[in-house]
Formats: structure tokens, sequence, C-alpha cells
């Protein structure tokens, strides 16, 4: 038997890996879900052990989920089975889980005594839609922190409104010294969001509409850019990192962050917090969003009355005062319950985030409310740069969010296209049985058995996992889905798309822009990759290069380290103030350039951070085919005279072309998907302009009113795009190959 | 592994090291930052000019590599050792299904094998967003889920069609002759195959066993939704557990990526003596 040894060696290695996936020793009753680290999950286990005391008849299993993972791997696992029964997250995803039905709706009365020791404001977080959804376990806000020995230089208390703090932090700043008075990411909304509900703005009418461009929204626009562009108190392109930076080495005087920056800071920083202060101008006390940190029911748990009684104890007790104190104490968590809050680990600062929780706005948790996000940081941004005003960004913000929500096209009858695809179904059975009748198809199939079977295991597997879940996700780029409910509505999406309905065609977020830019994208990427990757190989050739073995090991090294990091690193290295482009591009004598202010800037900072990325294993690639091509030949050519690049031109490569030409076209089909790069360097800004449509798919499936079907008839349009290009190319690129 | 020390001039070789020392810096650099992050008590993603890490310890990497479950077990050997099962497998399926459908390519005329090639490219094109949720329920249906078999039949499928096309380009180049010999001889298919092409192959098939090896050992989103439970877990998974809604951990992350990108070296320094020095020049002209 030809094919006994590699399907025998197959199904070994099968049973090996089978093995270490060990079951369960015994099923538990409950399955707990969280994304803890630290401290606070440490706290978490200390609480369960607690629980599992009182009541020995529950056997519960805790489960450390990766943040990152963590939604889609609920909303793919509950509906299976495979979910969780009770689970810990913030509550501003509720109502769109509720939709879904993932969630298990709790029974007030069940709770009374652990909802009895909650204030009111964060158990209404937890309502939606008329029923309560979980139970406040802790709440995340933003503070003031400030370097008190930086404030005791400067004679001063904590400032008690806006004005004192801006005052306080002119007096600090000193920017040639790089010193400045307050520091957080001034762009991002959520941390913005004190300033904005504190200068009276408004996410939603009087009615519960969403609606970005009320008149008092702007204000707070206005006092950011103030302080960042006239005062300049705040560097600028401050980030998260940079914020953290200054403050942590004594050069920022406050800074704006939430409780997880208590971790964060060593030991050796002196440093306190008091809640954000009041805001002069309207004499009302900024007002941040509070997540509410909360634990929820599965519907999955609600499988039997013994699961569902079992899981709602559990959630019960870790909401429960006993709980608190255990994670107040141990995990340094600013916990909902206010009087298990005065046994926390460092009171002074959980004192200080539970004043400004109570002052501060709970992140609704409403699904539309998802969708405010990208429109209103992107208007942020183009009043911080100074691009628009603040009234004009947020009326383009609010025209953003509308044609997010706008309601789904309506419903028609599935039956025409069914028809439809059934006629094309049997017309392409018909000419395939016609074309195999003339060209004696069968015959010829039958004479080739041998070569089906060299390719068959690979044709099965791919076709499994690649075309089947590709048909079924495609499928759905024909349903527009709204509140948890799917809805056919034919080719809807494809025209709304192609047609630009949504923008006009030069808007930066309508397909054919986007489109352009991610053409231009890949072409960028896949020359740089190429041409590197091809000179270092060259490089890299020649046996009396001496070292070559190290240069080689360390010259793959962008393509081994987790490029999660690297990317934010090169972000990190484009900054406008702290950057070290910039800081070479100064000691150089020339301008700084604020990367991520322009198109041009943000396109090429994405494209040096994948072309750093990508070239590696186009040198691998490369080094591997230069195998191919014997030397004698290039030796021969160097006798009769050739140049070094008349060599390489006619010679080496067109003997590389033949393994090159792979690595080329699925380098090309790689690039135009690569989501990472775009979304961590130049999160597609400045105004959504360096978005590619791998990117936008993603935005418009989870950031813009989840719309999946939308987000489903992008990518079959990135698939169409694709076939093109290879149906396009593919005529050059066979008769090089076939005839390799 | 060098094929013969050719002499050159001292200035040819100097030009040639200051290119490559350029190159190596500039593409360090990045690099040096996670070394910062990763051995420096205190440092963050705050930007800078210098990559030097300020002050040294291990702290970092003593908390990655000493991480515990609930029982009190070491999470990180085991940790390691899935990614290593998983990525090993992912290399050797991934090997033998583009090895035999690559020859078929490149050597056999058959009905259908322009469309076949143009299927395994295809695959490629769809993107990620479409299909994840579909390929949960699928793996789900198959018995697959929270199991190393399903997500090295995943991982392969994802590596594969690179390798075929690949190996096909590389099967290409070399001459038919040798196995017009051997037929000649009275070998079989199947012997010529793995006996006179395999060998010869040897750099391409480095370079998609590569290729397949860090497409698993890196991959983290599939590996976290598929895999439940931290003993189950491979090493991108864990290293992704640092970062949260509001904030990173970025000191064990860089620890993490240091510790994760070294057997990926190992690997790349062990293998690459089949990329250079001309085995396939011998091998052809005999």
């Amino acid at each position: 038997m030809r094919f006994g040894r590699p399907a025998a060696a197959l199904l070994a290695l099968f049973a090996l890996a089978g093995t270490t996936g060990c079951g369960r020793v015994a099923e538990p009753d409950v399955v707990l879900w969280h994304a803890y680290r630290g401290a606070e999950a440490e706290a978490l286990v200390e609480v369960v052990h607690a629980f599992e005391e009182r009541h020995p008849e529950v056997v519960v299993e805790v489960v450390p989920v990766p943040y990152q993972a963590y939604a889609n791997k609920l909303t793919s696992g509950v509906p299976r089975g495979n979910g969780p029964d009770v689970f810990l997250f913030a509550q501003e995803r509720i109502g769109a889980w509720a939709d879904a039905g993932i969630l298990h709706a709790l029974e007030p009365t069940q709770h009374r005594a652990v909802l009895e020791a909650l204030p009111g404001g964060v158990v209404d977080a937890c309502r939606y839609d008329g029923e309560l959804w979980g139970l406040p376990v802790a709440t995340k806000t933003t503070a003031l922190f400030y370097r008190s020995d930086r404030l005791d230089e400067l004679g001063a208390e904590p400032p008690e409104t806006t004005d004192d703090l801006v005052a306080l932090a002119a007096r600090f700043t000193d920017a040639s010294a790089g010193r400045f008075g307050l520091v957080y990411p001034v762009g991002d909304f959520y941390f913005h969001s004190g300033w904005f509900f504190g200068f009276g703005g408004t996410l939603s009418d009087a009615d519960g509409t969403p609606r970005l461009d009320a008149p008092s929204n702007a204000n707070s626009f206005a006092f950011v850019a103030d302080l960042l562009n006239e005062r300049r108190v705040v560097p600028r392109d401050c980030d998260y990192g940079v914020a953290k930076d200054l403050f942590a080495r004594g050069d920022a005087l406050f800074a704006v962050n939430g409780p997880w920056f208590l971790g964060e800071l060593g030991d050796d920083v002196p440093f306190g917090v008091v809640p954000l202060p009041r805001i002069s101008a309207t004499n009302t006390p900024a007002s941040p969003f509070v997540t509410v940190e909360s634990v929820l029911v599965s519907s999955q748990a609600a499988r039997s009355p013994e699961a569902l009684a079992a899981a709602t104890l559990l959630a019960d007790f870790i909401a429960g005062p006993e709980s608190s104190v255990i994670r107040a104490e141990r995990g340094g968590q600013v916990v909902a319950d206010r009087t298990a809050a005065l046994s926390a680990r460092e009171p002074a600062a959980s004192a200080a985030f539970g004043a400004a929780a109570a002052a501060g706005t709970p992140m609704p948790n409403a699904p539309e409310m998802t969708a405010i996000w990208e429109p209103l940081n992107r208007a942020l941004d183009q009043t911080l740069r100074g691009s628009r005003t603040a009234e004009a960004a947020l009326v383009d913000a609010d025209a953003d969010l509308r044609r997010a929500l706008a309601p789904p096209p309506p419903p028609t009858s599935p039956l025409p296209y069914e028809v439809a695809f059934g006629l094309v179904l049997v017309a392409a059975a018909g000419l395939a049985v016609r074309r195999s009748r003339r060209t004696a198809l069968l015959a010829r199939m039958r004479t080739s058995r041998l070569a089906y079977l060299y390719v068959a295991p690979a044709a099965i597997a791919s076709g499994l996992l690649i075309f089947l879940p590709f048909i079924v996700g495609a499928s759905l780029s024909l349903y527009a889905h709204e509140q948890g409910e799917f809805s056919f509505v034919g080719f809807a999406n494809f025209l709304n798309i192609l047609l630009a309905r949504d923008f006009g065609l030069t808007h930066p977020q309508s397909f054919y822009f986007t489109l352009v830019v991610t053409v231009a994208w890949t072409a960028a990427n896949v020359v740089l990759h190429v041409s590197i990757g091809l000179a270092l190989a060259l490089a890299l050739r020649d046996s009396w290069v001496r070292l070559r073995g190290v240069y080689r090991v360390l010259l793959i090294v962008p393509w081994a380290v987790p490029n999660y990091i690297t990317a934010l690193i090169w972000k990190s290295m484009f900054n406008f103030s702290f950057g070290s482009i910039n800081g070479v591009l100064r000691w150089l004598g020339a301008t700084p350039v604020d990367w991520f202010s322009k198109w041009s800037t943000a396109f090429a900072a994405n494209v040096a951070t994948n072309t750093w990325l990508g070239f590696p294993f186009m040198m691998v690639v490369s080094l591997g085919a230069l195998q191919s091509i014997p030397r004698d030949l290039e030796d021969a050519a160097e006798v009769d005279g050739a140049s070094r690049w008349q060599r390489f031109r006619h010679i080496t490569l067109p003997l590389l072309r033949p393994a090159l030409v792979p690595a080329v076209v699925l380098g090309t089909v790689w690039t135009f998907n690569m989501f990472n790069i775009i979304y961590l360097v130049s999160g597609g800004g400045p105004d959504a302009s360096t978005d590619i449509l791998i990117t936008e798919a993603y935005r418009w499936a989870f950031e813009r009113g989840e719309r999946y079907g939308y987000a489903a008839a992008y990518g079959v349009l990135i698939f169409g795009v694709l076939l093109i290009y290879t149906w396009a190319t593919s005529g050059r690129r066979a008769t090089e190959l076939t005839d390799g | 592994m060098d094929d013969g020390q050719q002499t050159v001039s001292w200035g040819r070789q100097l030009a040639r090291q200051a290119l490559l020392i350029a190159v190596s810096a500039v593409t360090l650099y990045p690099v040096l930052w996670v070394v910062k992050l990763a051995v420096s008590p205190q440092a963050s993603m705050g930007g800078g000019f210098n990559p030097l890490p300020t002050g040294f310890t291990l702290a970092h990497f003593e908390r990655v590599l000493t991480a515990r479950d609930t029982l009190g077990n070491l999470l990180f050997p085991i940790q390691l050792a899935n990614s290593l099962t998983v990525s090993i497998a992912t290399t050797l399926v991934g090997i033998v299904l583009s090895t035999t459908a690559g020859y078929a390519f490149s050597r056999f005329d058959f009905p259908g094998k322009d469309a076949g090639m143009k299927a395994f490219l295809v695959t490629q094109m769809f993107p990620g967003v479409v299909m994840a949720v579909p390929l949960y329920i699928l793996m789900d249906e198959l018995g697959l889920l929270n199991s190393m078999a399903g997500l090295t039949l995943v991982y392969s499928t994802t590596s594969v069609p690179f390798s075929v096309w690949m190996l096909k380009g590389y099967f290409d180049t070399i001459p038919r002759d040798l196995e017009e010999a051997a037929l000649v001889d009275g070998a079989s298919q199947w012997t010529i195959f793995t006996r006179v092409i395999l060998p010869l192959a040897t750099p391409a098939i480095v370079v998609t066993g590569l290729f397949s090896f860090m497409t698993a050992w890196n991959e983290f989103i599939l590996a976290a939704t598929f895999l439940s439970g931290e003993r189950h877990m491979t090493l991108p998974t864990v290293l992704y557990g640092y970062v949260d809604e509001n904030s990173t951990d970025w000191a064990p992350f860089a620890a993490g990526a240091i510790l994760v990108s070294l057997p990926v070296m190992a690997l790349f320094f062990v293998l690459q003596r089949h990329l250079v020095g001309g085995l396939t020049a011998g091998g052809v002209k005999g």
C-alpha cells in the first residue's frame, strides 16, 4: 500500500496529540469565567474557596480567559453549551448579550440582601429592558492622580476646581525640560468623559435616542483643545504609555487614570488620588464614565433547575459582603459594596475612586451605544488637531453614528434567490457534464488516480476546514443583524456598499476610497518586502561573508517576536513628542513630524512597521530559492564578462522566479488582509483614512452597531477583489509556473 | 557549512560587513525595546530614545515561568509542551500534506490541476472575520474543540496552501532526468518521491516547515477561542492574558515574548545550514 506509511504516521500523531488534551476529573456544577490577573485573580480564587466551604455540594471550576478573546469565546461558546455558567465582565455589553440570548435574567427578590448593600446607581447600570441582568461587583472609573512630591514643591494642595488644576499645571509645565502639568490619553473619549459630562455634555436626546451633536457637547472639547494647543500643559500626541512614563518619572504633575494605574506605579512613586476636580465653568463636578464590573449568569446555566440554582447561588455570593471584603482587601478592587470598601488594601485611593464613581456617569449598556466610540474619538481627535471646530466635528460624528445605527434594509423573501441559485447550480452542472463528455474527462481522470491520491489529503482538509466555514460565513452577507435577530435582505448590503450609498465616493469610509488605500498599502509592502528580503538573501549568500550565520539569525528576529508588542513599540517610536524617530529628526536639526495627523505620514508609519515585520519571511524564502540555482551558471557568466547587475537580471532572477512567485502572490494576499498593523499603529487615523478593507469589515461588525451582515458583505467583497487580482495576473503567472 | 572559503579583498568584506551591521542595527532597535521592557525593574511603552535597560532584574521572567494554577501546579512547562505539540504536529502534518500535493501539481498532468492550484490560493483570501464563528461550530460538531488535534488541523490547513505553492515551484526546478533514470532502474513512483525528490527539495521543505511552525507557534485568537482552561492553553494565549481592557502588563508580556521567540531562533539556527551551502548543486549534477 503506497500510502500506508504517511497515513499511519498521521494517525499516530493525532493519537499522540489527543492524549495531551486530558479530560476533566469531576464534572463541575458551575463553570466561572473571568479575565482577571494578578491580585484580583487570586482574590477571586479565594472567594470561590470561601463559597465552596459554605456550599460543599457545589463544585466550581474557575477558568481564566484572556480578555482579548473573552467576548468572542463567550458569544460562540454559550449557545453551544461550551461557555461559562457564571462570568465576570463590565456591564457595558449587557444589552447586546441580553438581546443575543447569552444572558439569563436575574430574579431581584433572590438577591435582596446583596442588592440592598449596593448603591442604587450601580445596580441600575446592570438593568436593561426592564430586567436585572447582573450583580455589581466593582466599579472602574477615572480620577486625578497627583505627584505628592511635586505638589509639595509648589506648596499646593490637590486642586478642587479645573481653574486650580489648570493654574497648577501651568506653573509646573516647562516643555523645554520635558515637564508637563497634565498627562492622559487626551484623544481617548473614555479618559475625556469626566470633562464631557462635567461641561454638560449628553449622549442622547430626552427620549433616549443616541445623539452626539447637542450644543453643550462642544464645550469640553474646546476646554481640552485649549489645554493642549494654547496653554500647552499637555504634551502633544500624549498616549497612555507617554502619560504613564512621564508621571512615573516625576515629569508630570497630574494624570487622569483608573484604579488599574495603582498597580502600574512602582513603590517608589509618591502619589495621591482625588476625584476629578469640579468644572469651574459650570460649577458641577466632573463626571467620568463608570464601568460596573458585574457577575452575570449565562443562559447556558438554565439547562437544568439545579445548574441554575447553583449558578445563582455563586453569583449572589461573589457580589455579597464576604466576597466584597476579600476582593477589596486582597484584590485591591474598588468594590461596589461601600461598607466592604472600607477594608480596602489602599483605603485612601479606594475612597477617592469610590467618590469618583458616585459622581460619575454609568457606562451605557444599550447595544447601540457601543457605536458611539469611533465617531466621538474621531471628533475629539479632529478638534485637538485643530483640523475642525468642535461643533463641526460633532455634527459629523453624529452623522457617522446615524449611519452605523441606520435601520437594516427591509427584509425580502429568500425564495427568488434560492431559485436563482438553484438554476445557476443546474446550469453549471450541465455545462460540466457536457464539457467532460467532450473532453473525455472521466477517462482522463481515471488515468490520473495517482495524482489525485497525492493531492487528496490536502484538498480534503482545506475543503472541510476552510471552504465550508467560508460558505457558511459568506451567506451571512445576505442577512442584516439587529438586536440579536437576523433577517434576510438579499443583496441590499452589497448594493449599499458598492453604490456608496452611505458615503460619497471620496469619503474616507467609502468602499472605493478604502479599496484604493488597501491596494496602495499592499503594493508598497510587497515591493519593500521582496526587494529588501531578496537583497539581504543575496548579501548573505556569498560564502566569504564573515559571521553570515549570525546575521541570518539576527535578521529573522522581527518574524520571531510576537507582533502585538513590536507593532506597539513602533507606534511609540512614531510618537510626536517622545518617539525616537522624531528624536533622530530633532538631532539632525530637522522639523519633527506629527506622524498620525496626516494621511501620507500615517500611511508611511504603517508601511514602515509592516516592512520591518515582513522582510525576514521573504529573506528566508529567497535564501531557500537561491539554493535551486546552480552557482556554475553565474560563474560562467562572470567569466564571460557579464556585470553583477546583468548576472542578477538575466540569470539569478529568472531562475528564482518559480520559487519566488508563490511567496509574492501569497504575500500580496496576506498583506491585503493584514489587520493587526493598521489597527494597532495608526488605528485607521486620521479620520479613518488609513483603514483598509479588513479593518473596515471588523469595525462594521464590532464597533459600529454589530452589523454582522454588512461586515460579511465586506468580507465577500475582499474575497472578490483578491479573486479578480489573481485571475488578472494568473495568465502570465501560469506560463511562468507551468513551464518552469 | 561553508562551501570552500573564497578569498576577497578586505575592502569588499568591510563594505559588506558595514551594510549588514547597519541593517541589523535598524532591525534590532525595536527589539531592544522589548528587552528593555523585560529586564528593567520599571519601564514603560512611553517612547524615548534610549533602548538600553534601566537596571536589571529577572523578576518578570520569573513571574512568567513560575505562574501556577489554582492547584499550585507550574503552568509554564505544561503550556510550553502544548505549544510544542501543536507546532511540531502542525509542521509534520503540513509537510506531509503539502509535499505530496506539491509533487502531484509539479509532475502530473491531470484534469483539475490548474483549478486545484488556484483553489489552494483562494483559501488564503477568505477573511478571518467571516469564518471565525462557522469554524468554531464545525470544530464543536467534529468534537475537536479544546483538543490539540483540532487546533493542529486548523493550523495545518492555514499553512498548507503556501507550502503547496512553494514546494510546487521548487519541485519544478528539479530536473526530470533524475526521475527518469530512477524509473529506468525500476523504482516506483513513491520511491522516487521519497528517495529522490524530497532530499533534493530540502531547502524548500525547511522554509515551508519553518513557516508552518511559525503559523502555529504565534497564533493566539483561535487558540484562545478553541481551548479552555489554563492547562490546555498554548504560550501565546498566556502572553495575551497580560493584556486587558484598560492596561497591559508590559513587563511580563515582553519577558514572555522573548521566551516565545527563543525557540524559533534556535530552530532557525539549526535549520539554516539547509538554506545555504549548495546541497542541490551537487545532487543535480550527479
